[in-house]
């Protein structure tokens, strides 16, 4: 229980701060809006839906990556991060906290994208916002601690997409396949099984990303 | 409950700390001094577990819980209140009578009319005090303060000065410090980095 105790006072930390800052949410909800309207008028007319879908998802992964290119920068503002690695707490309990408030302001700010994504260009059904909802929890797992590994270098607005957009390609593979294949459930499949995979491969190795040995 | 032999660290070619031996005691009082660059702050990193050094030995006898550090930065958020902070320091420490303990340190380090504002708006020495806080949080053992007295006024000197009298002989304490005359009466030992 302390576990989870732990995990819920980071994550509520998180909200916190980022409710008081406003840093991070609001640029990732104009960012998205924004591209959005773009790709609605560079998309030719008569263009189909497909090829609508894709950009969906070139909009939610850079969105994403703009929320977490932010992530850690509360923690390293003040050294706040040693200050969470001395606590005795599990390590990966801070892993957990930032990527729940990071899938937190993800699907805020797709709460708004979504339904413009709707006006602007297609019906969204039920298997693709099943495909977005699993790819979120992979893209905050891997990007939460991709984050961490780039905030601690010197180019981290370089390093942090390098490292994550080529490991967020299956998770565009499978939301894009979830909107429009006529086999979504294994698209589905793929995204379970990617989150699964990143998810527990982050949590244990979260504690070497932040410490020396 | 410390023994350190022969440390060294390197970043890259550049050897920042070279065979410094150290053994400290329960309730002893190191003072680390030595001009800027000589590694004092990498050495107490490496004593709190946060660098590892690139060779030698070191055991510390303290697990993380027990473990109150300081550093040059205050370890707290600047978003949150110091209320806030303490009490996320608190759960993370699992400090018994959490509330309690808050509300004594910051009335101790007199911030406790400033307890709901924010750090952002604090000043440097209002922080340095919220940073003293957060460490002495959970009653540590061990104690490892990088230049404590830096960005105090005189009143927040004192209150230091009182809060080290008093758990100078009880607590194994390193301070690192350009002013060694503040803390020797504590010192039952000195190292000099140069």
């Amino acid at each position: 229980m302390s576990y989870v105790a732990d995990v819920a006072a980071l994550t509520r930390k998180d909200l916190r701060v980022e409710l008081r800052a406003r840093d991070t949410l609001p640029a990732m909800l104009l960012f998205v809006l924004a591209t959005l309207v773009v790709f609605h008028f560079a998309l030719p007319e008569g263009t189909g839906d497909e090829a609508a879908y894709g950009l969906l998802w070139v909009a939610i992964v850079f969105t994403a990556l703009l929320g977490l290119a932010r992530a850690w920068v509360p923690e390293h503002e003040h050294g706040v991060l040693d200050g969470l690695v001395l606590a005795p707490c599990d390590r990966s309990a801070i892993w957990l906290g930032k990527t729940l408030a990071t899938l937190a302001f993800l699907l805020a700010a797709q709460a708004f994208a979504l339904p413009a994504f709707v006006f602007f260009f297609a019906p969204l059904d039920g298997t693709a916002i099943a495909g977005v909802l699993l790819a979120d929890i992979g893209i905050c797992a891997v990007g939460s601690l991709l984050a961490a590994m780039a905030a601690a270098g010197r180019a981290r607005e370089l390093l942090l997409p390098l490292l994550f957009l080529p490991l967020a390609i299956p998770l565009v593979v499978g939301g894009v396949g979830a909107a429009i294949s006529p086999d979504a459930e294994r698209y589905l499949l793929l995204l379970v099984l990617y989150d699964g995979v990143f998810a527990v491969l982050s949590w244990a190795s979260f504690e070497y990303v932040v410490t020396e040995s | 409950m410390i023994r350190a032999l022969g440390i060294e660290k390197r970043y890259g070619r550049r050897r920042v700390l070279t065979g410094i031996d150290v053994s400290l005691a329960p309730g002893e009082f190191l003072i680390v001094t030595g001009p800027n660059g000589s590694g004092k702050t990498t050495f107490l990193r490496i004593l709190a577990g946060l660098v590892a050094p690139t060779r030698g030995t070191l055991q510390v006898d303290v697990d993380r819980a027990q473990l109150g550090f300081l550093g040059h930065e205050p370890l707290v958020y600047r978003e949150l209140t110091a209320l806030e902070n303490l009490d996320l320091f608190g759960r993370l420490y699992r400090v018994p009578k959490r509330r309690e303990r808050i509300g004594m340190l910051l009335e101790r380090f007199g911030l406790w009319d400033a307890r709901s504002e924010r750090v952002v708006a604090y000043s440097r020495g209002m922080t340095q005090r919220l940073a003293l806080c957060r460490a002495l949080l959970h009653d540590p053992d061990l104690l490892v303060l990088d230049e404590p007295h830096s960005a105090l006024d005189e009143e927040g000197v004192q209150l230091l000065d009182r809060e080290l009298a008093e758990l100078a002989g009880v607590k194994t304490i390193v301070v690192s410090t350009h002013d060694p005359a503040r803390v020797e009466r504590f010192a039952t030992g000195r190292l000099a980095l140069v």
